[in-house]
C-alpha cells in the first residue's frame, strides 16, 4: 500500500544522505522523495512516498524519527492530506497538432510555460494520478522530456462544515 | 532532554577569550568533556593534534598498532567504564581501518566517538593523497557523524558529539577534521547550553502503559524476563534483581545481558538463543508472559521467528523506539531508560504464585544442564572457562572473542556482576578480544582482565600484543587453540558432511609462545589438563606485561546445545 510520509528535519550537513541511505540500507522502497524549505529558516520538509505493509511503515517511520536532525514524522496516509505534484512536459508539435495540445491542456487546467517550432512545454500540477493522466493524454503527440517534482503534501486543516462564528 | 546546562565553571568569572588553533580548542574541548584516555595512530593530516597531545599530560594517548584495534580498545573502554571511548586517527586508510570497529560499535550500542583526520576542505573531492569519504563509508553504521567546516563550530559539535553518543540509546558518533580547520584560529569559549532540536530520547516510561504492563505481569502463570544489553549500559542491574526478586519471576538474558542477573541466583536461566541454555529456550517457547528489557529480538535469540514464544503475551521495555515490534509483535511497548523504567514497574507488581512454573523450570535444569565430556588426556575448553571463573573467583573482566571461544565463556563462566563480560555481539567481529581486552585493561586498572580466544581470532589483532608491552598492560590471553575455525568447523560437520573447507588453521598457525615471546610477552603452553590450573595462577601472578596461555584444546569440540540456523528454539541439537 502507499503511503505518503512527512518529514520535518534540520537541514544540516549529511542530513538527506542520512535519509537517503536508510532507505537503501534497509531495503525500503521509495516512489518519491522531494525536499524543499519548510517554515522556518533552517528547516526542510520532505515528502516521501513508499510502499509496504503497516509494520513496515511504522518501522520506517521510526527509523527516520530515529536520526538526530529529524523533528518530526507523519504518515499522512491515515488523515485527510492534500497533495500535490507538479510536472513539466514537453511534447512534440506541429502546427497541425498544436490546437489539440492546447486544448488538452486546458482540460487539465495545465500551462504552456514554453513554446518553439517543432515543441511545447506544459506545466501540469494536481495528484499524481492526474499527472499521469495529463502525460497518458499527452502521449500520442510525442514526449520528448518529462520533469517531476513528487509529491509534496501537507495535512488538511478544514475538515467538515464551517461553524458559524454568529 | 533538548537542552542541558553543561557549564561546571563558576558563575559570574568571565574568562579572556585567547585565540586557540583548532587543534587546541579540539583537546581542550576533550578535556572539559572529562576524556583522560584516548586510543589512536597518528598521520599527516591529524599531526597538529598529536603536537599539542605532546604538551598536554591531562591526555593519556594509547597508541595502538592498527586503527582497528584503537577502535576496539576504545569500545572495551566503553564498555567497562560506562564512559565514552575515544578514538584519534588520520585520514584516508586510518579512517578506513576503523570501519569494523565502528560498526561493531554500533551494533553492540556502545558508546565512541571516533575523530578522523581529513584532507583541507579546499581539496575535499579532489581524490586528494590520503583522501577517503569516511562520513560517507560511515553513514550506515554511525549513530550521527559530523563534517568540521568552521573552526567556530568545532567546540559546540565536540560536546554534541559526545551528549548523542552516550544518552539515549548509545552508539558511536564520527568527526570528520579537515586539517586547515585543525590550524585556523578562534578564541575557545566554553559551550555551557546544547541544542539539538530533534533529538530527545525518552527515559522515564509511560505511566499508563507501565500500569497495563504490570497488571499482566501480576496476572502471569509462567512468566519470563528476557534481559539485553540495554540492562548493563543502563546500569539497571540491580533495578533488574529488584524486579525479579519481588516478582519472584525467572531470568534468561542475551549475550551482551550476560552479568545483568547473577547466575547463581535459582531464578537465572543463563543465556537464551541459538546456544543458549535448554531450559532458558524451553522457558521462553513456554512462557504466558515475556517481558524483554533492553533487548532487540535477534535473529541469534529468536531462531524461527513464526514459532518464537508463541504462547506469550509479550512486553518490550527499550529506549530505541524502533527496536519494539521490529521483528516480533508485542502486546504492551514501554519507550524508556532501564533505570528509570523498571523500578516504576517494581513498584506495581506482587510476588506471584509461580511455584508450578519455578518447579518445571527446576526439573529442566536437572535433566538438560549444560555439560561437556571431562577428560585427563586432552584439555576441554569448557573446562578452562571453568577454571578461569574459579581462579578469579569471577571477579575478572572477560573479554571473548567470536566463535566457540566466545560460546563455551557466555555457557560455563557463571557471570555474576554486570560489565564484567565484553564481546562483540550483534557484528562478531573476530579479532574483537585482544584489543577490546587492552581497552578494558587500560579503563579498570586495578581488575583483573582475561581474554579468551581462539588461533582464528587472536591472529586478526595479534599485533596488539605490541600495545600491551608497550603500555605494560597485564592482560591474561587464554588462547583455546583448536587448530581450526572452531565454530564454522562445527557447522561443516553437522551440516555439510564434515568437507572442512578453508577452516583448518594448524598447518599454518606460528608458533605462538615464540610470537609473543618475540613481542615481548610472556607464554605458557599447555597441554596437559593438570597444567590448566597452575598456568592460569601463575598468569596472575603476571602484573605488568601480557602474558599469553596457549591451551591445546581438544580440536573437534562443539558448542552444545545448538539451535541450527532457520530452525525453532525448542529444536536444540544436544551433546
Amino acid at each position: 500500500m502507499k503511503h505518503t510520509l512527512s518529514v520535518l528535519f534540520q537541514n544540516r550537513f549529511n542530513a538527506i544522505p542520512r535519509m537517503a541511505g536508510l532507505f537503501s540500507g534497509r531495503g525500503y522502497s521509495i516512489d518519491s522523495i522531494s525536499f524543499g524549505q519548510g517554515e522556518e529558516p533552517g528547516l526542510t520538509r520532505a515528502t516521501i512516498t513508499t510502499q509496504g505493509d503497516k509494520q513496515i511503515i511504522e518501522q520506517i517511520a521510526k527509523q527516520l524519527h530515529k536520526l538526530v536532525d529529524v523533528i518530526k514524522v507523519i504518515d499522512l496516509t491515515y488523515e485527510p492530506y492534500v497533495e500535490r505534484e507538479l510536472a513539466l512536459i514537453k511534447v512534440s508539435s506541429s502546427p497541425s497538432t498544436r490546437a489539440e495540445i492546447m486544448q488538452v491542456t486546458d482540460i487539465f487546467r495545465a500551462k504552456i510555460i514554453d513554446i518553439s517550432a517543432k515543441t511545447l512545454t506544459i506545466e501540469v500540477t494536481g495528484k499524481e494520478d492526474k499527472v499521469n493522466a495529463a502525460i497518458g493524454m499527452l502521449e500520442q503527440f510525442g514526449i520528448r522530456e518529462i520533469a517531476r517534482t513528487g509529491s509534496v503534501a501537507l495535512k488538511r486543516e478544514y475538515q467538515g462544515v464551517i461553524q458559524s462564528s454568529s | 532532554m533538548k537542552s542541558e546546562n553543561r557549564s561546571q565553571s563558576k558563575q559570574g568569572k568571565k574568562s579572556e577569550p585567547v585565540e586557540l588553533t583548532g587543534s587546541e580548542i579540539l583537546v581542550q574541548a576533550l578535556i572539559d568533556e572529562g576524556v583522560d584516555t584516548i586510543f589512536g595512530y597518528p598521520g599527516g593530516a591529524v599531526i597538529g593534534i598529536y603536537d599539542v597531545f605532546y604538551r598536554t599530560p591531562k591526555i593519556k594517548h594509547i597508541l595502538v598498532r592498527h586503527e582497528q584495534g584503537a577502535t576496539h580498545a576504545a569500545d572495551g573502554y566503553a564498555r567497562v567504564t560506562g564512559k565514552p571511548g575515544v578514538v584519534m586517527v588520520t585520514s584516508g586508510p586510518g579512517a578506513t581501518n576503523t570501519v569494523t570497529g565502528i560498526s561493531n560499535a554500533h551494533m553492540d550500542s556502545i558508546p565512541i566517538v571516533v575523530f578522523t583526520g581529513q584532507v583541507p576542505s579546499p581539496m575535499i573531492g579532489n581524490d586528494a593523497f590520503q583522501e577517503a569519504d569516511i562520513i560517507g563509508i560511515t553513514r550506515p553504521i554511525t549513530k550521527h557523524s559530523y563534517l568540521v567546516k568552521d573552526v567556530n563550530q568545532l567546540a559546540r559539535i565536540v560536546h554534541e558529539a559526545f551528549h548523542i553518543a552516550t544518552t539515549g540509546r548509545p552508539g558511536p558518533v564520527l568527526i570528520d577534521l579537515p586539517k586547515d580547520i585543525l590550524v585556523n584560529k578562534t578564541s575557545y569559549k566554553k559551550i555551557t547550553q546544547l541544542d539539538i532540536r530533534g533529538y530527545s530520547p525518552t527515559y522515564k516510561g509511560h505511566a499508563q502503559q507501565i500500569t497495563k504492563a504490570a497488571n499482566m505481569i501480576n496476572n502471569a502463570i509462567r512468566p519470563l524476563i528476557y534481559a539485553g544489553g540495554g540492562v548493563i549500559s543502563g546500569n539497571a542491574a540491580e533495578e533488574l534483581r529488584e524486579l525479579a526478586i519481588k516478582g519472584n519471576i525467572p531470568v534468561t538474558t542475551t549475550l551482551l545481558g550476560l552479568g545483568a542477573f547473577p547466575e547463581d541466583s535459582p531464578l537465572s536461566l543463563g543465556m537464551l538463543g541459538m546456544h543458549g541454555t535448554w531450559y532458558a529456550n524451553m522457558a521462553i517457547t513456554e512462557c504466558d508472559v515475556l517481558l524483554a528489557i533492553g533487548a532487540r529480538f535477534d535473529d541469534r535469540i529468536t531462531g524461527k521467528l513464526e514459532t518464537f514464544s508463541k504462547k506469550s503475551k509479550k512486553i518490550h521495555i527499550d529506549i530505541d523506539p524502533s527496536c519494539i515490534a521490529k521483528n516480533v509483535p508485542v502486546n504492551i511497548p514501554i519507550v524508556g531508560h532501564a533505570k528509570e523504567t523498571l523500578p516504576q514497574l517494581t513498584a506495581r507488581i506482587h510476588k506471584l504464585e509461580n511455584k508450578e512454573w519455578l518447579e518445571t523450570i527446576a526439573q529442566w535444569k536437572k535433566e538438560h544442564p549444560l555439560k561437556y565430556k571431562m577428560s585427563d588426556q586432552v584439555i576441554l575448553p569448557q573446562y578452562v572457562v571453568e577454571k578461569i571463573a574459579e581462579v578469579s573467583k569471577r571477579k575478572a573482566i572477560v573479554v571473548t572473542d567470536v566463535g566457540q571461544n566466545q560460546m563455551w565463556s557466555a555457557q560455563f563462566y557463571g557471570f555474576r556482576h554486570p560489565r564484567t563480560l565484553l564481546s562483540s555481539g550483534g557484528l562478531g567481529t573476530m579479532g574483537y578480544g585482544l584489543p577490546a581486552a587492552i581497552g578494558a585493561s587500560i579503563g579498570k586498572p586495578d581488575q583483573i582482565v582475561f581474554c579468551i580466544t581462539g588461533d582464528g581470532g587472536f591472529q586478526m589483532n595479534i599485533q596488539e600484543l605490541a600495545t600491551a608491552v608497550k603500555y605494560k598492560v597485564p592482560v591474561k590471553v587464554a588462547l583455546l587453540n583448536n587448530g581450526y575455525l572452531g565454530m564454522v568447523r562445527q557447522w561443516q560437520e553437522l551440516f555439510f558432511g564434515a568437507r572442512y573447507s578453508a577452516t583448518v588453521l594448524k598447518d599454518g598457525n606460528p608458533d605462538f609462545i615464540k610470537v609473543v615471546e618475540g613481542f615481548g610477552g610472556i607464554g605458557i603452553r599447555v597441554v596437559d589438563p593438570k597444567d590448566v590450573v597452575p598456568a592460569l595462577k601463575e598468569s596472575l601472578k603476571i602484573k605488568d606485561k601480557p602474558v599469553v596461555m596457549e591451551f591445546m584444546v581438544a580440536p573437534e569440540e562443539k558448542v552444545f546445545p545448538m539451535v541450527p540456523a532457520g530452525a525453532s528454539l525448542f529444536e536444540m541439537l544436544e551433546e
